[in-house]
């Protein structure tokens, strides 16, 4: 998979790509982006494959940028350095510097002389403007790095003229193009030569593997410096002239609508309150100071309308989930069957950075700053919201705070857009930290049964049939799938697009005769929960129950829970990083009662992670006191094995496999909202189990082995789903009883006291001095 | 409107603010100073910390009123400025050789704590533990712990030598 087409249109022979020097007073080399891998031509596979082995969802995702035939462009400038605006947002996943490192070597630059900032929405990208599915490194390789030879190449026939002599004598180096007699210019006095009037089209050779002296090197983050001295600007940061600090009071009902306002002139009145108004998910206010504006919305008085899930507790949801579940086909064979159901609660997409965006909307015009992975989406909602077209609307993408999925969606910017246009004037919006669980995009819940047959020492049939609260899929993907539906596989273009994105993601690489894996949405409608692909959408609870059944299998077959998987693997990928894994984390040392290892495997993204863990379930660790946390069980050792294919910052992709780490392990301990009477009662840090310093393993290790792989996978999600299932298997072997319910800890008394949903954000304390260290 | 002046990073500031409105407010939205990051506003996710006369402190959770001329507040930008030498805080080298910061925005409040959490222990006459490491209480919704944990110990080394 993920190897060029010979018969493509951009396609001149195995190394050779064409590509363009935009005419312009500077040099601007261009690429296609439908350069990007095409789906692929996959040799068929033996035994029934699942749908992923031969097209999966990066597949799909770089097969819809195919068509596209859009520019994007790197610029030398004349002091030599390389800029591109790259048509993706960094959340803090590493692309900008993956991509300066891409640029880097292709173009014989040191890494600190390319500039990766961030495009704004280009509508005629179409569909190639999202930043989701792990696929930025995935469909930008190759384009980026045709650019970049690209410019490369002009700036040595420019040398070869200012130098005398032929491109082939030149050598360049570090920005600097040198020829035999020592005479040298620089990529600064090169470029202004090597720019052309008008466009032509260039054929150029990409460098091998071999010959990469930055790429497959550990490289520090390019934003670190500025991460570390309080440089680097989030949306918030931003110094808009105008848009003064502007909050949402939002109904005490998941998506209750404000209905009036009974004392807008007394707020208004407020200090450093500047404007109140009713908007279509609350009452806006904004003020000098964000303090003030949670002083306003603590004061509002709002008659509000019900929300979509009134009286609705999470057992409803669970309720309804199982009857609409698909009937496993395979019936109950007595002790030939196997059998578990599981359930996974709601929990928080939420980043750090809370929702923001910046709008200024004017009579003609709209201008949006925010952290947004689907900017063109953005523009069209925008546009909506304040009755413009959308060549009416700018959006601007500013690095976000993280997002784990989150900013695929424009909520922040939709408001502040509506805000705006109400005042009259500019805004900085953001969401208080109580809105995010509580109204925020939520993981939705599912309930996942499988039910396996063993006979005869083999696993026969393995079925999984996962029901799940509707996700929202309508920021931009939906759009795409429904034009790029001729292209799928047989079979997938009749199914809704949830069950799609399900068939294309979901594999079991085990040889266990006849598997299914389906999913379905038995309420469909997507606004009655705020749900998003919260970072790996379906894998970490669909891992998170089959290899808890593939352990029962071993037992059950009196095998190693290692040695089970080795047997019954059908991937050679799979299977390495298994073995790496299981030797890394000296798997089947002996240990006390009480505590175990557990393991787990994942396949997506064109690679493969296996996950082994040890965790400690003994009373005196359980049972451990932090003020205002969840202790609980503590995993006090994680080694986590990835084939990513080809890699192109190690350091990148460790990062994002401890990441995943912590989200897996919280998602099975301790990370979840609790739904009740319509609404959720978690409302910040201390409410959310998230992952904490007292939670995290005294030992972390993690190796990215070298793949047989010539294409970059993705890493951004990778690590989740095979964290959480390792935890779960971990937990399964210390305590000898198999968690069926996500968060394990998901039915104790409640850690907290919830917070008053009227006024519907707490008050910021003040005797933050009692507590200095 | 009353006016109020302290000491941040160094340097005398003056505010014309309401006495109630909390500390982070006035460095960010008043002052531009937006080291500080907001991430809950009740003192929970530790985003926003920074020092007062030294030590860790939140200013998400202290109205302005209460502090006085003399207290001096340091935020991340003025960090480096507490550390001997012309470059970055010995903590600030350490983030960086281990590469901690993802998204970066939990980091600069990460760091302040770092800093104290190490002169604390040191006032102490200790070294760091693991369960110490396991006090800190900053969110870093990247997951980054790990990192942090080991670039703490890097940091508290070259602070002892005085770096």
């Amino acid at each position: 998979m993920g190897t060029h087409n010979p018969d493509g249109p951009s396609r001149v022979s195995r190394r050779s790509f064409v590509g363009y020097v935009i005419g312009s007073a500077t040099l601007i080399a261009a690429a296609d982006l439908g350069l990007a891998p095409t789906a692929a031509h996959a040799a068929p596979i033996p035994s029934a494959p699942q749908v992923p082995e031969v097209y999966d969802l990066n597949d799909f995702l770089t097969h819809c940028a195919a068509p596209t035939s859009n520019l994007i462009a790197i610029e030398v400038d004349d002091k030599g350095h390389a800029h591109f605006a790259l048509p993706r947002m960094e959340v803090g996943q590493g692309i900008t510097t993956a991509v300066s490192m891409l640029i880097a070597d292709e173009l014989d630059l040191p890494v600190d002389h390319v500039h990766v900032t961030l495009a704004p929405a280009r509508p005629e990208l179409l569909f190639n403007q999202l930043t989701g599915g792990s696929n930025t490194i995935i469909s930008m390789y190759t384009p980026v790095r045709v650019a970049a030879a690209i410019a490369r190449k002009a700036l040595l026939e420019a040398a070869a003229i200012m130098l005398g002599g032929t491109v082939a004598q030149l050598v360049a180096k570090s920005g600097v193009i040198s020829a035999p007699d020592g005479t040298s210019v620089t990529y600064g006095e090169a470029a202004a030569k090597a720019a052309k009037p008008t466009t032509e089209k260039v054929e150029v050779e990409l460098k091998r593997t071999s010959e990469h002296g930055v790429v497959g090197k550990p490289h520090r983050r390019v934003d670190a410096r500025d991460a570390i001295t309080g440089k680097k600007k989030f949306a918030m940061d931003l110094d808009i002239p105008g848009a003064l600090p502007t909050m949402v009071c939002r109904a005490p009902e998941l998506n209750g609508t404000p209905d009036e306002i009974r004392n807008k002139a007394e707020v208004e009145k407020m200090p450093g309150v500047t404007h109140v108004a009713i908007i279509p998910t609350g009452v806006a206010v904004r003020a000098k100071t964000f303090g003030q504006c949670i002083d306003a919305v603590r004061a509002l008085d709002v008659t509000w309308n019900s929300g979509t899930v009134t009286t609705m507790s999470a057992d409803d949801v669970r309720a309804e989930l199982k009857a609409g579940q698909i009937p496993l086909a395979v019936p109950k064979v007595g002790a030939a069957s196997v059998d578990g159901e599981f359930t996974f609660h709601f929990r928080s997409g939420s980043a750090l950075e809370p929702n923001c965006a910046v709008a200024d909307v004017r009579d003609d015009s709209a201008t949006i700053w925010g952290g947004l992975k689907s900017p063109i989406d953005a523009q069209g909602r925008v546009a909506k919201a304040v009755g413009l077209s959308q060549d009416k609307v700018t959006v601007n993408v500013v690095q976000g705070g993280g997002s784990f999925g989150r900013k695929l969606f424009s909520d922040a910017a939709v408001e502040a857009a509506h805000a705006s246009k109400a005042f009259g004037v500019p805004v900085k919006l953001m969401w208080h930290r109580a809105d995010e669980p509580r109204q925020g995009r939520v993981h939705p819940m599912a309930v996942s049964q499988i039910r396996a047959t063993v006979l005869a020492g083999s696993v026969l049939t393995f079925e999984q049939r996962h029901a799940s609260v509707a996700c929202d899929f309508t920021h931009g993907l939906g759009e795409r799938l429904t034009a790029e539906v001729a292209a799928l596989p047989t079979g997938l273009s009749n199914l809704s697009f949830s069950e799609s994105i399900f068939l294309l993601t979901q594999e079991l690489p085990y040889n266990f005769g006849v598997i299914t894996q389906l999913l379905n949405e038995p309420k469909p409608a997507v606004d009655r929960f705020n749900t998003s692909s919260v970072r790996n959408i379906y894998s970490p609870d669909v891992a998170t129950a089959s290899e808890l059944m593939v352990d029962q299998l071993a037992k059950k077959l009196k095998q190693d829970p290692v040695t089970f998987r080795r047997k019954y693997l059908k991937s050679d990928v799979v299977k390495r990083v298994l073995d790496r894994a299981a030797e890394l984390g000296d798997w089947g040392r002996t240990m006390p009662a009480g505590t175990a290892q557990g393991i787990a495997i994942h396949k997506e993204y064109k690679g493969a992670t296996a996950v082994l863990v040890e965790i400690d379930c003994r009373p005196e660790t359980v049972n451990r006191k932090v003020r205002d946390a969840v202790t609980g069980p503590r995993v006090t050792k994680a080694v986590v094995v990835a084939d990513v294919g080809l890699v192109v910052n190690p350091a990148g992709v460790k990062a994002q496999m401890m990441g995943g780490f912590s989200d897996g392990m919280c998602q099975a301990l301790t990370y979840s909202n609790h739904l009740v009477d319509g609404h959720f009662l978690e409302a910040s840090w201390d409410n959310s189990a998230y992952t904490r310093q007292w939670n995290t393993p005294f030992e972390f290790e993690c190796e990215v082995i070298e793949s047989h792989g010539d294409q970059p996978g993705g890493v951004g999600e990778a690590g989740v789903a095979a964290s959480m299932a390792a935890v779960a298997c971990a937990y399964a072997r210390a305590t000898g009883e198999m968690p069926t319910e996500f968060p394990i800890n998901f039915r104790e008394p409640l850690h907290f006291e919830p917070k008053s949903f009227i006024p519907s954000v707490p008050e910021s304390p003040t005797d933050g001095l009692a507590y200095t260290f | 409107m009353p006016s109020h002046t302290f000491q941040l990073n160094g340097e005398t500031v003056t505010v014309d603010v309401e006495n109630d409105v909390r500390i982070l407010w006035v460095l960010r939205d008043i002052l531009g100073v937006t080291g500080p990051k907001y991430g809950c506003g009740i003192n929970v996710c530790k985003a926003c910390t920074s020092h007062i006369n030294g030590k860790a402190f939140n200013p998400c959770s202290v109205r302005v009123a209460d502090i006085g001329a003399d207290d001096e507040i340091t935020t991340i930008e003025g960090l480096a400025d507490t550390a001997p030498g012309d470059g970055l805080h010995p903590m600030q080298e350490a983030w960086l050789e281990h590469d901690v910061a993802q998204c970066g925005y939990c980091q600069p409040g990460q760091i302040m704590t770092a800093v104290a959490l190490v002169n604390k222990v040191r006032e102490e006459g200790r070294a760091i533990t693991e369960a110490d490491l396991d006090t800190i209480r900053n969110v870093c919704r990247c997951g980054t712990y790990s990192r942090i944990r080991e670039a703490i110990k890097t940091g508290q080394e070259a602070m002892a030598r005085g770096l």
